[in-house]
């Protein structure tokens, strides 16, 4: 994807803002898995010594990937499986189609996997001529319309089942079909099965690898990922180097905490877990393609680091004051909410305009960090990128970047903060300075950044004595 | 006591009647209030930007204005959460050692006002009068950063004549944000809307915090709506008795 070729979120935010039927849509869904996360957390006695101890397993595969990984390759290359190693987007998707052209396969199904979202894995093999077919019923809803995944848990979250029944009916050439969820779960269901039967090759992503056994996860609720893994010949999983968990019994702690931080249940009802190739029993050939596609870049940075322990339950999206106004298509990133605002800059960079302008996509409330099942501080790292933002305009930005009348003002505003005589001067010149604005004991038209404020707010006018006026008259 | 009133430069400019307002209740429940007058900001508005180079000055200010106080109250929630909470990383920033172990020495002594009078005072009546309807928003800086609790609600209880009666959707942030009201503010304005119905929604006359940077969002909207709800500092609240405003 070409560098800042995509808006920024404050560019498009008040388009999807506007949107009536998305805004109910996203606030009905998000508050409803919002009310039910709660209620399945609150049952836990040891909920906070869970998010601690996915936190310090996730922290011990950071410090120690390098090992993790190679000793990940050993144990599913003796397992029957063949791992293949992929820097980057392009590196990975060359390694998939080929390994579907040696199939001559052009029939795939596919697990939903956001990872290959990342990749534009579809798009990639598509140009090859190979049609992948989403198996995931929301997955396969965005890929009828050709929309983009909006959340990373429930891609189709923006649409409700009115709009949904228009869609089946005209892609899957319906005549007759009802709104009702079970009508449209049949709908998709007879649509998918023949081609379950058909396909030579599953791709998948996965939640979990295991580096002492081999074994990867994909957990799921709808069982179509328990088919692609399961039925073809041969199945290809391509994995986030961050996904690993260094032993078997570390799963446990993330099979409590995933569920139920992402679709408020106890325990999915789809949890399959493969070890290699068995023989006479499921796909006979298993290839983990691992991904980089900019993870090691996170990983070098001390604060951004934690992003990297994300295990995609979407609980921060579903938090988020800000995502549940714009949804998940402002972010411009298959990441959007809160996680999406520190993963998407790091793993895009900073010259990606529409990356950078995501660390400022949150007012800070923090709800993301309260509810995060493995305690990533985003609230912090939104702040630590905000700074290499800033850092990165100053020095490396065009001309535009480097003279932001933000800069000069701030630099400006701290220079007057740290010397009392300036910061007293200042108090006393914007005191002045209101009278050409103050009408009837308020302000309501700011001139430049600031008419952004006095579009919808009223201010109250500086009053006539400062707190240290009245202080240093009262002794 | 001898308490070290931190103002914030927004309160000082923009809120002074809160400033007094704390300096009165302190000095009706018998301690001695200093000013120190060299205080100016804290540096939020631009940490939270991404500047944070640009406010090491501060952080060696703030500790040279208030080391030496027995202890540090502010009524400003988010202020006081920056410092906690960044002091110590810009402290680190800085790279000086002597400027780190000022900053730890100094922050447990650092209280923001409400906390300050129920857990460190153990004072929850005040002898405030307030015969209004009013509704506390608890701002996020507080409840999620300095883990506030219960404590503004627990003085607004106490408090003769009110009615107090709770928010709907509390716990969800105004979407003021500091500089994200201006830099995103499509969302900032669709977080303020649902903020100021719910308000509404409540009958209330006067919306309180614990935070006069919230309640300039949120008073700001309240009054162009012509809404007839005014918005009013905690400290305000509480310093008002039978006989009216303590100033």
């Amino acid at each position: 994807m070409k560098k800042g070729s995509q808006p920024t979120f404050e560019e498009t935010a008040g388009t999807y803002i506007e949107n009536a039927q998305l805004r109910r849509n996203i606030g009905h869904a998000t508050k409803t898995i919002r009310d039910k996360r709660q209620l399945v957390v609150q049952e836990l006695d040891d909920w906070e010594e869970l998010r601690e101890a996915g936190r310090q397993i996730k922290q011990k595969v950071m410090n120690n990937l390098d090992r993790y990984l190679l000793q990940l390759e050993k144990s599913v290359s003796k397992a029957g499986g063949v791992v293949h190693w992929a820097a980057d987007a392009e590196d990975a998707n060359r390694i998939i189609t080929n390994l579907i052209k040696e199939k001559k396969g052009t029939d795939v199904v596919k697990v939903k996997s956001i990872t290959t979202d990342e990749i534009r894995l579809n798009q990639a093999l598509e140009n090859e001529g190979i049609h992948a077919l989403e198996t995931d019923l929301a997955e396969l809803i965005v890929q009828l319309a050709g929309d983009e995944p909006s959340h990373i848990l429930v891609p189709a979250i923006h649409k409700n089942r009115a709009e949904i029944r228009e869609l089946f009916k005209s892609k899957l050439n319906l005549k007759e079909l009802s709104d009702e969820p079970a009508d449209l779960a049949e709908a998709a269901r007879l649509y998918l099965r023949k081609n379950f039967l058909k396909a030579k090759v599953g791709i998948s992503g996965g939640n979990f690898a295991v580096a002492e056994t081999g074994t990867v996860a994909v957990v799921e609720s709808e069982g179509n990922g328990r088919m692609c893994t399961t039925l073809p010949d041969t199945l290809i999983t391509v994995l986030g180097i961050e996904k690993i968990v260094p032993e078997w019994k570390d799963i446990e702690v993330f099979m409590q905490l995933l569920p139920r931080s992402s679709t408020a249940e106890r325990m999915n009802p789809y949890n399959t877990f493969w070890t290699g190739t068995t023989e006479g029993d499921g796909p006979q050939k298993f290839h983990l393609v691992l991904l980089d596609n900019g993870r090691t870049n996170v990983l070098d940075d001390e604060t951004g680091r934690q992003t990297l322990h994300c295990i995609r339950c979407s609980a921060c999206l579903n938090v988020c004051p800000v995502y549940e106004r714009t949804g998940g298509h402002a972010y411009h990133s298959v990441y959007p909410g809160p996680i999406g605002a520190i993963l998407t800059p790091q793993l895009r960079g900073l010259d990606d305009r529409s990356a950078a302008s995501l660390p400022y996509a949150s007012s800070l409330c923090g709800a993301c960090y309260e509810v995060c099942p493995v305690k990533i501080n985003i609230p912090e790292v939104l702040l630590h990128l905000r700074n290499k933002v800033v850092l990165h305009q100053k020095k490396e930005g065009g001309f535009r970047q480097k003279t932001d009348p933000v800069h000069l003002a701030m630099k400006f505003l701290a220079r007057a903060f740290s010397k009392r005589s300036r910061y007293e001067r200042l108090q006393k010149m914007g005191r002045a300075g209101q009278w050409f604005y103050k009408k009837d004991g308020t302000i309501s038209k700011l001139p430049g950044q600031l008419s952004k404020w006095t579009a919808i707010r009223d201010v109250k006018p500086v009053p006539e004595k400062t707190f240290r006026e009245w202080w240093r008259d009262r002794k | 006591m001898n308490i070290s009133l931190f103002i914030t430069c927004f309160n000082d400019t923009l809120y002074p009647e809160t400033g007094k307002a704390v300096v009165s209740i302190l000095e009706r429940l018998g301690h001695t209030v200093h000013f120190p007058l060299e205080q100016t900001c804290c540096g939020q508005m631009h940490y939270n930007t991404g500047y944070h180079e640009e406010i090491n000055p501060l952080v060696e200010r703030f500790a040279d204005q208030f080391e030496s106080a027995e202890a540090v109250v502010s009524p400003s929630a988010s202020c006081v959460g920056m410092i906690h909470e960044f002091y110590p990383k810009l402290a680190a920033l800085s790279g000086s050692k002597v400027l780190q172990d000022r900053i730890d020495a100094l922050i447990p002594k650092v209280h923001e006002f409400t906390m300050f009078l129920v857990n460190e005072l153990k004072v929850e009546d005040v002898g405030a009068y307030y015969p209004h309807r009013v509704t506390y928003h608890s701002t996020c800086h507080s409840l999620r950063s300095l883990k506030i609790g219960d404590a503004p609600l627990r003085l607004l209880r106490n408090v003769k004549g009110i009615d107090l009666v709770d928010l709907p959707g509390a716990l969800e942030c105004c979407g003021f944000g500091g500089t994200f009201a201006l830099k995103n503010a499509d969302t900032s304005a669709a977080m303020l809307g649902d903020k100021i119905r719910h308000i509404k929604n409540t009958g209330a006359e006067v919306c309180t915090s614990a935070d006069n940077s919230c309640l300039m969002h949120i008073g700001g909207a309240l009054n162009r709506q012509r809404s007839g709800v005014k918005t009013v500092h905690m400290a305000e609240i509480l310093n008002t008795t039978e006989e009216g405003a303590q100033v």
